[in-house]
């Protein structure tokens, strides 16, 4: 697509988008929201950058590469942090009572491991988004 | 607040049976995607908002986005 308009507004749109995705994945344990609908967010403003610049800009910002690696870590980052539990506690997923610090309730830096999970679950679901798109809009028609 | 909800799932049930009957790909699917958005809204009212951000962001922004990649792909209109 050539026009200046759609151009300029998704330049300034695209990082506010990314930045009330962060927002709701950092708050996962206090508000609405977390890893799945924060990640989505993120990979709809990517979807977005893909529809307006076209494929072959967005595969500069976001390469196959970038996405195999990242989408692997945010699981990996998943099993580790369950794994953990399961060694200290004796069942996967074990929060307060593997050793992770409670914190104070109601603030940023609480909830154990659950903040650090919706991360995982954040950069996981954000590379299958604009994955699963990439790959559906350049598979060639036969 | 009853009536609302009423009025909404009413809403709901006439465009699940317009995407159906709808001849027009394109049209489908926005209809589609205002379903979605009633959708999220029922949830809101359900008292389930993490739901209901979910499903504005997924149903209505990336669902109406990969079937409009497909069609672009294949034909518009349904034989």
């Amino acid at each position: 697509m050539n026009d200046t308009i759609l151009k300029s507004i998704t330049r300034i749109i695209v990082p506010f988008i990314q930045v009330y995705g962060v927002f709701i994945i950092l708050h996962g344990h206090l508000s609405p929201g977390g890893g799945f609908s924060g990640g989505a967010l993120i990979g709809t403003s990517l979807i977005l950058f893909t529809l307006v610049f076209g494929v072959k800009k967005a595969k500069v910002k976001f390469s196959e590469r970038v996405a195999e690696i990242s989408g692997s870590a945010g699981i990996i980052i998943y099993v580790l942090v369950g794994i953990v539990g399961l060694v200290l506690a004796g069942s996967f997923l074990t929060n307060i009572e593997a050793g992770f610090p409670a914190g104070v309730a109601g603030t940023l830096m609480s909830a154990g491991m659950i903040p650090i999970i919706m991360i995982g679950i954040g950069i996981k679901v954000a590379s299958t988004m604009i994955t699963l798109f990439h790959t559906l809009v350049e598979e060639e028609v036969r | 607040m009853d009536i609302i909800n009423a009025i909404l799932i009413i809403i709901l049930v006439i465009c699940a049976i317009a995407v159906e009957r709808t001849k027009d790909l394109v049209s489908a699917i926005i209809i589609f995607s205002a379903y979605s958005l009633f959708m999220s809204v029922v949830w809101l009212l359900l008292k389930s908002p993490d739901v209901a951000l979910t499903e504005a962001a997924i149903g209505a922004g990336v669902t109406s986005i990969l079937f409009f990649a497909v069609i672009s792909k294949t034909e518009r209109f349904e034989k």
